[in-house]
């Protein structure tokens, strides 16, 4: 069960250190878990577990395609791998072999991708990743997330360590603002509907979720009923939420810091085409576009991904 | 190693050999070259190495085998036809639909086999991870990982010795098949290697061994060598031919994927089973 926080505008811890800290705790309870980070750990703050757990924490140096691999062979040998590099590395660049040595091969490796899309800022095109859904959706058995704020980042990260396969967390290492109180509990593969609408239905996931609300709350004030969905859960996409919050809904929007091609919203297009869902419809996202440099609040506007973008595009559906 | 274990493991090897041949001419294709020049390298093994049960193909605390050049998968298929972990009959079905035994190793389909493979260099980081949980759960036992000398185009092979060497994973055995040729010819034409044992040496393993790939003494002796090695990294360069043991396939020209499509070269697959049935039988007496 979710509880929504009173204060959106409060940021909460860093992400890469939520997903650390948790990380060293559940290493504290559980020998089986080893973490393998690529020469970032200066950057994800995965020193914290260096330092407590000197024998799991694994240096690889500047060799993800290795990283991935071993821990693949850990996997064999019982362990419970988390890996940590930059998303476009996470996914692009070792593609083969998380398709392989992991996925194909059944073994479990747990990935944290980190600044997925804009939030790349200072790093730049090199460092951006708008397609790491798209690959890992078409990676049979891959289950995707994409944390909305520091308490969901928590849930996803002890969940990834009970499973058994392939899981992709995409997060900010930085601070974002907070959806869920502390507590909140989520299922893997369910969507939350954050808040209720009646004439306009928005799909969302990851921290764009706390500009779909203020979207929604925005549109409220004109008179526009939205309902907000955090499909948190990428793969397995919730089907069935998808579906039943379709229903009687005037317009439909994916809002998504990725490719309109191969995400979020490329999955809820092929919901909705496949049943027979005749509503107005729009992706939001990246269109086709390679990253670039800039504050990730600039590269935010660059995109089209603001809370501005969504209100108008869900506007110009009711039209 | 004593005359009757040698012996033992000789006709091993034979009988590797010759469930190759048999596997690939029922098939009518398959890879041949890089399969017959592990032969003796299987047979020392599983003949003689291996802490496993073939009984309990996932016994706990076992040696793991990773054949990182995967497309060999017949070696390593006779190999554990012949030491029991499935029925020999089940040989004929490769590359079937459905069958456990497909043109490349397969974990979740095959008894003994640890890691699957066939994208080349990836499972020199499989072997690395499997050989660190190995450490990491305080075991003796280690992890035999098999690479092709055309498999070491691939840059991955590289951040994995690094790996193994900096870690000083001494109980990750490598053994290099250098049968020096790959798919489009002789390794040295396709992109020159320079010299196997130097880059290792180069890389930061410390015991470097070239023996003669078929000579099962000597793959023996080096391997036991190997594990004594315990404060560095392990790599034995195995000189091979591709095709090794079977005269008209080792002159072939194109022996890394031979299909058996004229009648010349299916009495050259006849005759080398036939042939090495007759050393079977001569052995046994």
């Amino acid at each position: 069960m979710f509880k929504l926080t009173q204060d959106r505008n409060a940021k909460g811890t860093p992400l890469a250190k939520v997903v650390m800290q948790t990380l060293n705790d559940v290493m504290d309870h559980d020998d089986k878990v080893v973490f393998l980070e690529a020469d970032l750990a200066g950057a994800s703050n995965s020193r914290l577990i260096e330092k407590a757990h000197p024998d799991r924490f694994i240096q690889m140096g500047i060799a993800e395609a290795n990283m991935v691999g071993t821990a693949a062979g850990l996997s064999v040998e019982g362990f419970k791998p988390f890996i940590h590099t930059f998303g476009p590395f996470a996914s692009r660049r070792v593609y083969d072999q998380i398709y392989l040595s992991g996925a194909y091969a059944h073994n479990t490796v747990n990935v944290y991708g980190s600044d997925p899309g804009f939030t790349v800022a200072a790093n730049g095109g090199t460092h951006t990743t708008f397609e790491d859904v798209a690959l890992y959706r078409a990676m049979p058995t891959a289950v995707i997330c994409d944390g909305a704020d520091a308490v969901q980042t928590e849930w996803i990260v002890r969940e990834f360590a009970k499973l058994k396969g392939v899981h992709y967390l995409r997060a900010n290492r930085k601070d974002v603002r907070n959806i869920y109180e502390p507590g909140s509990t989520f299922e893997l593969g369910k969507g939350n509907v954050v808040k209720e609408g009646k004439d306009v239905l928005i799909i969302t996931a990851g921290q764009l979720l706390a500009d779909a609300l203020d979207a929604a709350e925005r549109l409220e004030e004109e008179g526009i009923s939205a309902e907000v969905v955090d499909m948190f859960t990428i793969k397995p996409l919730d089907v069935d939420l998808v579906l039943s919050e379709a229903k009687g809904k005037k317009a439909i929007v994916s809002f998504e810091n990725h490719s309109i091609i191969g995400g979020l919203g490329s999955a809820v297009a092929e919901v909705l085409a496949e049943n027979t869902v005749a509503v107005p419809f729009r992706r939001i996202g990246v269109k086709d576009q390679f990253g670039q440099v800039g504050t990730a609040d600039w590269l935010q506007k660059e995109f089209g991904l603001t809370a501005d973008d969504l209100i108008a595009t869900v506007k110009e559906l009711l039209k | 190693m004593d005359k009757a274990e040698l012996k033992e493991v000789k006709l091993l090897a034979t009988k590797i050999r010759k469930d190759v041949m048999e596997m690939l001419r029922h098939r009518g294709y398959g890879h041949l070259g890089g399969s017959l020049s592990i032969v003796e390298l299987m047979a020392v093994l599983y003949g003689k190495v291996l802490h496993v049960d073939p009984k309990n193909p996932q016994m706990e605390d076992r040696d793991m085998v990773v054949l990182s050049k995967g497309h060999c998968g017949p070696a390593w298929y006779s190999a554990l036809a012949e030491k029991g972990y499935f029925e020999k009959e089940k040989l004929m079905t490769l590359n079937d639909g459905g069958t456990m035994l497909p043109s490349h190793p397969d974990r979740t389909k095959t008894p003994g086999v640890d890691m699957t493979t066939g994208s080349l260099g990836q499972g020199t980081s499989s072997a690395a991870g499997i050989a660190y949980g190995q450490r990491l759960k305080g075991s003796k036992r280690f992890t035999y990982l098999i690479v092709g000398d055309g498999e070491l185009n691939e840059g991955q092979c590289w951040e994995a010795f690094m790996f193994i060497a900096a870690k000083k994973l001494s109980n990750c055995i490598v053994f290099i098949d250098n049968n020096k040729r790959q798919l489009d010819g002789y390794t040295a034409d396709v992109l020159y290697p320079f010299d196997y044992a130097e880059k290792m040496k180069a890389f930061g393993f410390n015991l470097v061994q070239t023996v003669k790939g078929d000579d099962i003494e000597a793959i023996y002796e080096a391997i036991l060598k190997a594990q004594n090695n315990t404060d560095g990294a392990n790599c034995i360069i195995l000189d091979t031919i591709k095709g090794q043991g079977v005269k008209f396939f080792e002159e072939l020209k194109d022996n890394h994927s031979v299909k058996f499509s004229t009648d010349e070269l299916k009495k050259a697959a006849d005759d080398a089973i036939a042939e090495l049935a007759k050393e079977i039988e001569e052995e046994e007496r």
